[in-house]
């Protein structure tokens, strides 16, 4: 076993063991700083699938931000008069059977597919580097690119800032 | 064989399947905006595996994987923002975030 499926494995358990936590943990604090772990973890499997700018981002964006706000919303709205902070409604028995159904038949779609997991022997290559060439493909305006999703991408985050501000803000 | 592409999906699959159940289970709004946020994270995995797996071609890389992940990192980001205000603007309303409470728009 070389090095790099070590390193996959340590990430792949970290990722599900962490991901656990977050849905079956008592504490909603806890479970919000287990979804940390497992943003970062994910980060190590991009880095290990050769897309280091995308690990970047998600650092930046997930374990950065998205963490921060969702810290932030947890502390705006605790209730100091109920037990558990994150209790599990009446239908999570029924929600178990769909998740380990839905993960059984993935992956039992998975097993029967032999083409796709033919072609793909070598899924980690040695070359790095791939922000320039994400660069081009999503901003370049001669080469064919991403540009006009890019724009309409940044129209969707305006318009959730508005919204946010608007739905957030005390009601006089 | 365990950096094969199939390897990365079935993480991809197992993910997905716990953000699920954390989505649907939770009483508590903001648990069920971290199943919905590791569901898409799982996504995302599955998707740079993809690009990762078939980037050798005849015109070079292939990243459409990537700059798929980049825009579902974006939404992700935006739906974030957007649900956290509705959450919090809710608390202030009710002063709860239980999600079994809230069934004006129910039958």
């Amino acid at each position: 076993m070389d090095l790099a499926s070590i390193v996959f494995l340590v990430f792949a358990a970290i990722l599900v063991g962490s991901a656990l936590a977050v849905v079956t943990l008592r504490n909603i604090v806890h479970a919000a700083l287990f979804l940390v772990l497992v943003f970062g973890a994910a980060a190590g499997i991009y880095i290990l699938l050769n897309a280091e700018f995308i690990a970047i981002v998600q650092i930046l964006v997930y374990a950065g931000a998205v963490t921060i706000l969702i810290l932030f919303s947890i502390m705006l709205t605790q209730n100091p008069n109920s037990r558990s902070s994150n209790p599990l409604n009446r239908q999570a028995l029924i929600a178990a059977g769909i998740a380990a159904l839905l993960c059984a038949g993935i992956i039992f779609a998975l097993s029967q597919n032999g083409a796709i997991a033919g072609s793909a022997s070598q899924a980690v290559t040695a070359n790095v580097g791939n922000a320039v060439n994400i660069g081009t493909l999503l901003y370049s305006p001669t080469t064919y690119s991403y540009v006009l999703p890019f724009e309409i991408a940044t129209l969707v985050l305006l318009v959730a800032i508005v919204g946010a501000i608007v739905i957030g803000r005390e009601e006089e | 064989m365990l950096l094969s592409l199939n390897s990365f999906l079935v993480l991809g699959a197992l993910l997905f399947c716990i953000g699920l159940f954390g989505a649907l289970s939770k009483r508590n709004a903001v648990s069920v905006l971290m199943g919905i946020e590791i569901m898409l994270n799982a996504v995302n995995i599955t998707l740079v595996a993809f690009s990762s797996a078939f980037q050798k071609s005849a015109h070079g890389a292939r990243l459409t994987g990537q700059i798929f992940a980049v825009f579902i990192i974006t939404v992700a980001a935006a739906e974030a923002s957007v649900a956290l205000a509705t959450i919090i603007a809710v608390y202030r309303r009710r002063n709860s975030v239980d999600v079994t409470d809230i069934n004006l728009m129910k039958w």
